[in-house]
């Protein structure tokens, strides 16, 4: 009976005490306390945890790092690859994109025979515009013959050899090529510069230009064939006699990458028939 | 046997000429690489076949121009020259030299294309080809002497490797 009755007071007491810390703690009496145990709990399993992850990463980031390095690696070769293939795609595309458009200028003007040639170099004189193409008397290319582009006269070949030519552009300062204007009805004599600048010369007092006149080529003197499209005038100045032009060209020199050499055409020196100064 | 170093050198150069140098246009001028190549190959103090180099130049740049042989011909001769004098009064600054040579020689380059090509009957008007040609060629040809200068100086040292001191 004594030892029952002391268990129930034993338990009511435990009771109690536990009852009394909860109340207490519940009303925040032992916060403080609580604070600094729970900190310290979190302090010491914080220090755990990063000397168990500093251990996992000494063990584990080596064999990364080599992975990585190892995919990042292939990855930058693949990129480097697709970048040449991306470039080559876009040269193909360009050289296409300019062969199409040879193709339907040497279908607009079937009477010629065309002969395509890649330009590799310039003249290494700045005075002279000259371009060396791929093509020479290995492919029937001959001194003399013309040299033109999808948009119009670029030039005459002027020296050649087994492989190769020397192509004489308008634009050269030597260069004269008679020519006629299509709206005035009026012939005229296109010089070039060491600017590469094209100047209509000798062209009569009494003929109407326009802004926009489209310059073609006469024929006249045997150096080019006829209506081939050289330039448009964009502005002229009056002299006494002659009024003199400036003409843009249609063909763009300095991109000039393919060219079309016109084979059939043979052209005539007329130097023996001129009267000697 | 090792001034066969030429033929490729010399080849190369003209290339260049032609294909880079020649569509790298400031106004209307661009650098002249064998003129450069050659004053810095003269002004190197072991060559001894400056002379060779330049004759062989000027044919090969003459072959490829459209302008007459004399021209690239006569005008690196003249280059050769120019390095070999300021060679000898100023060696102790070579780049200093190779400033000057290329300065001179560019202008004699472009004097004589001048004078030839009025004489051929091209009108030529001075002024215009002063400021978009001949000051950007001088230009461009004094940007392009110290790397060129610097290539060369290489060059002379393996083709002409100094004698070991013992």
């Amino acid at each position: 009976m004594r030892n029952l009755f002391s268990r129930t007071v034993q338990t009511t007491i435990v009771f109690l005490v536990v009852g009394g810390i909860m109340a207490l703690a519940l009303g925040g009496y032992f916060s403080s306390s609580s604070n600094i145990f729970t900190s310290s709990l979190i302090t010491v399993q914080a220090w755990f945890s990063s000397r168990f992850v500093a251990l996992q990463d000494s063990l584990t980031a080596p064999r990364d790092i080599t992975s990585l390095r190892q995919r990042n690696s292939e990855l930058e070769s693949e990129v480097a690859e697709l970048q040449a293939q991306v470039i080559q795609l876009q040269q193909e595309v360009g050289e296409t994109q300019i062969l199409a458009a040879l193709v339907d200028f040497s279908r607009a003007n079937p009477e010629n025979q065309y002969k395509a040639a890649a330009v590799i170099g310039r003249d290494p004189s700045p005075f002279l515009q000259y371009v060396i193409i791929n093509r020479g008397s290995n492919d029937g290319i001959l001194r003399g013959m013309p040299v033109v582009t999808d948009q119009g006269l670029a030039g005459r070949v002027d020296a050649v050899i087994a492989d190769a030519a020397r192509v004489q552009l308008i634009t050269d300062p030597a260069a004269n090529v008679n020519i006629r204007l299509q709206n005035a009805e009026e012939e005229a004599s296109l010089v070039g510069s060491v600017t590469g600048d094209l100047t209509l010369e000798l062209i009569p007092q009494d003929t109407n230009l326009e802004r926009g006149d489209l310059v073609l080529t006469s024929g006249l003197g045997g150096g080019y064939p006829p209506d081939l499209i050289v330039g448009q005038v964009v502005g002229w100045r009056d002299f006494d006699l002659f009024k003199e032009a400036t003409v843009q060209p249609v063909v763009d020199f300095n991109r000039l990458k393919i060219v079309l050499i016109i084979v059939n055409f043979k052209p005539v020196d007329i130097a023996p028939l001129e009267p000697a100064p | 046997m090792r001034n066969l170093i030429a033929v490729p050198v010399i080849i190369l150069a003209v290339i260049l000429q032609s294909a880079v140098m020649s569509s790298i246009k400031l106004l209307s001028g661009y650098a002249d690489l064998p003129l450069v190549m050659l004053a810095a190959w003269a002004l190197q103090d072991e060559v001894d076949t400056a002379w060779h180099w330049a004759i062989a130049t000027g044919a090969l740049v003459g072959f490829v121009s459209g302008i007459s042989v004399t021209v690239p011909l006569v005008s690196y001769v003249i280059v050769v020259a120019l390095a070999q004098v300021f060679q000898r009064r100023v060696w102790q600054a070579p780049l200093l030299a190779m400033f000057s040579v290329t300065f001179l020689g560019t202008i004699v380059l472009y004097a004589i294309s001048l004078m030839v090509l009025q004489l051929s009957g091209i009108p030529l008007p001075i002024t215009e080809v002063l400021g978009s040609l001949v000051l950007p060629g001088i230009l461009l040809n004094l940007i392009l002497a110290i790397p060129v200068y610097a290539v060369m100086r290489d060059l002379a040292r393996w083709v002409y490797p100094l004698p070991e001191v013992e």
